[in-house]
């Protein structure tokens, strides 16, 4: 196994709080251009092991490497490569859209020119154009997520963490924002995103789901409904929920 | 300078710049101090209220209470009431002082070798008292030498008030102001400035950035220190022209000082901010942390010689103590660089040492 193959990739990777263990001995592998769902109620550990790999939080044991990078050692090095959107709308809302965007591309060490160029790419892409120069507090949510997602992106990193994009968003909007998605995908970008939408698990390539800071399933939707023998991803989640309950 | 750093320095003019109010506030607020308390703390005493009762109704006590309502030290609120009231006056904070004229004094100033006059003071604010006692002997010493030409005096003391000639208290304490509301509005100023992104979840966004944090705090600092340098500015501008406070210095060497000592406060206020949760906290951690300290210990109105020698200590660590020998010595006496440079190399070091301390507290995950 050569660690450059993965994306991202964890071994036993556990976190604990105190006594409470928040993410227990979980085993992953993500592959380049793949759509990495984590699915899972709330205090399940999605957001923990997220900010693990994204180095804000230091696993307690267990190993994990993104972009081939350990994060015990090289946690700037990974920052470098990967697009971070928190569940926390991460933007200012007292400034304008171009300003948001100068300032995280300026963060990225981006040069003015290329910030200029990516400002404009990013502008006419979302549509934003006639936008630029108004505050962003005044966008609509589903505006503000995505253009979070494109500030997420301004240096181009090869993956992505996305930690419950879409909460708060209307259905119209959540669709555009999968479309974004896709997009990256389908331009060999690694994207890992958590959910709590069943339909937008549907749309993920691979599922994990964490319950009680385990990982109890990893496969792809398709095989996922036909080893629960249910319909829809909302199916497979309350089961594995229910078998959960009764153990 | 690196990108990073001015990308950093720019946004946080872009929030000043969006937040009129705040900015209103930081512009005003200054001002505003700088007049409440350079009206309210002084220490010159005029129109004292003062009860004079003539038992005596001669001409020589009348000459000697024309003497006395001729200076505006003493303000007459009644004259020749029934002695038993003057403790009601006191009482009902009336009268502050009342002088006695007892019936043989014409007599007894021209036939006697010496005589009384009885003179009462509230003392209960003590300070007062005395000056009200010292300044009414003043009086009588005068009285007595109109009266005695052949008086011999065998020496006098005759002082000459060097720097402050007239004795006015705003000299010495507008100076003293200035020190205080510095080091308030620059450590509020930055002590929210972590914490709130903090609580906007915006801080998470930038830690999964390469960003060092030296960057985010000297990027934060410097706005505040344009911003605070302006507010300094503009209090000077009161002080000299409004105040009339003497500027006997080098004004150069002034405002490097003001921008050390601006650069301690914003550092303190960046340290705070870093190891505090909330934008409350922090705040209030600011306002007592320098409020307090900088009013009653650094000799902005109590001498440092006279505390116990705890807070001497105390004292000799907080900037305003060395700011304040600076900024008075400059502006009052005229002295430069070579009787100040232990002053400012000791801002410089508190700066430097708060701001490392500041970069190191501060964590880069989010525990």
């Amino acid at each position: 196994m050569t660690s450059n193959t993965f994306s991202v990739e964890t071994e036993n990777l556990t976190r604990k709080f105190g006594s409470f263990t928040a993410v227990d001995s979980v085993t992953f592998r993500v592959k380049p251009g793949e759509i990495f769902g984590f699915l899972g109620a709330n205090g399940a550990g999605k957001t923990t092991t997220i900010r693990m790999l994204c180095g804000l939080l230091l696993p307690t044991t267990g190993d994990a490497r993104v972009a081939g990078l350990n994060v015990y050692t090289d946690s700037e090095g990974i920052k470098q490569r990967i697009g971070y959107m928190s569940q926390k709308f991460s933007l200012y809302e007292d400034l304008t859209v171009r300003e948001n965007v100068q300032f995280y591309g300026g963060v990225y060490g981006l040069n003015r020119r290329a910030i200029k160029t990516r400002t404009e790419e990013l502008l006419t892409y979302l549509q934003l154009q006639d936008k630029a120069d108004a505050l962003t507090r005044e966008l609509p949510l589903g505006w503000k997520q995505k253009m979070a997602l494109s500030s997420a992106m301004l240096h181009d990193p090869p993956i992505i963490f996305l930690d419950e994009p879409t909460s708060g968003v209307d259905p119209a909007s959540r669709r555009d924002f999968w479309l974004l998605i896709y997009q990256l995908a389908a331009e060999g970008k690694t994207v890992f995103v958590t959910t709590h939408f069943m339909d937008e698990a549907e749309y993920c390539h691979r599922l994990s789901i964490m319950r009680d800071g385990k990982i109890v399933e990893l496969d792809s939707p398709e095989a996922l409904k036909q080893q629960y023998n249910a319909v829809s991803m909302q199916d497979v989640f309350l089961k594995v929920v229910d078998r959960g309950a009764h153990e | 300078m690196s990108k990073v750093l001015l990308s950093i320095i720019r946004k946080e003019f872009w929030h000043i710049m969006r937040d009129p109010q705040t900015l209103t506030i930081i512009i005003l607020m200054p001002v505003v101090m700088l007049f409440l308390f350079g009206y309210a703390i002084t220490l010159d005493m005029k129109e004292i209220d003062t009860i004079i009762i003539d038992q005596s109704k001669t001409p020589q006590s009348r000459q000697f209470i024309e003497q006395i309502v001729a200076t505006d030290f003493f303000q007459l609120v009644a004259v020749d009431i029934n002695p038993d009231r003057i403790e009601t006056y006191f009482q009902q904070r009336k009268a502050r002082c009342a002088l006695i004229i007892p019936n043989d004094f014409g007599r007894a100033v021209q036939k006697q070798p010496a005589t009384g006059l009885q003179l009462l003071v509230d003392a209960s604010d003590p300070n007062a008292a005395n000056y009200i006692h010292k300044y009414f002997t003043q009086q009588v010493f005068r009285y007595n030498q109109s009266i005695n030409d052949i008086s011999i005096i065998p020496f006098q003391v005759e002082s000459r008030m060097l720097y402050n000639p007239n004795l006015r208290s705003a000299y010495f304490f507008v100076p003293g102001l200035i020190a205080v509301i510095l080091l308030l509005i620059s450590a509020l100023l930055t002590s929210i400035a972590i914490v709130r992104e903090k609580e906007l979840g915006t801080m998470e966004q930038i830690l999964v950035s390469p960003v060092h944090p030296f960057q985010i705090i000297v990027g934060k600092a410097i706005p505040y220190t344009v911003l605070g340098f302006l507010d300094s500015l503009i209090i000077l501008i009161v002080a000299r022209f409004w105040f009339d406070v003497p500027m006997e210095g080098s004004i150069v060497l002034l405002g490097m000082a003001l921008i050390l000592y601006i650069l301690t406060g914003l550092s303190f206020g960046l340290l705070i901010s870093t190891v505090t949760h909330s934008q409350r906290l922090a705040m209030m951690a600011a306002l007592l942390s320098t409020i307090l300290p900088t009013i009653m210990l650094s000799g902005f109105i109590f001498p440092i010689k006279s505390m116990p020698v705890l807070f001497q200590w105390i004292s000799n660590i907080i900037p305003a103590t060395h700011f304040l020998q600076i900024i008075r010595g400059i502006m009052l006496k005229g002295i430069g660089f070579m009787e100040l440079y232990s002053q400012m190399g000791y801002l410089v070091l508190l700066a430097v040492l708060l701001i490392a301390l500041s970069v190191k507290k501060f964590s880069k995950t989010l525990e």
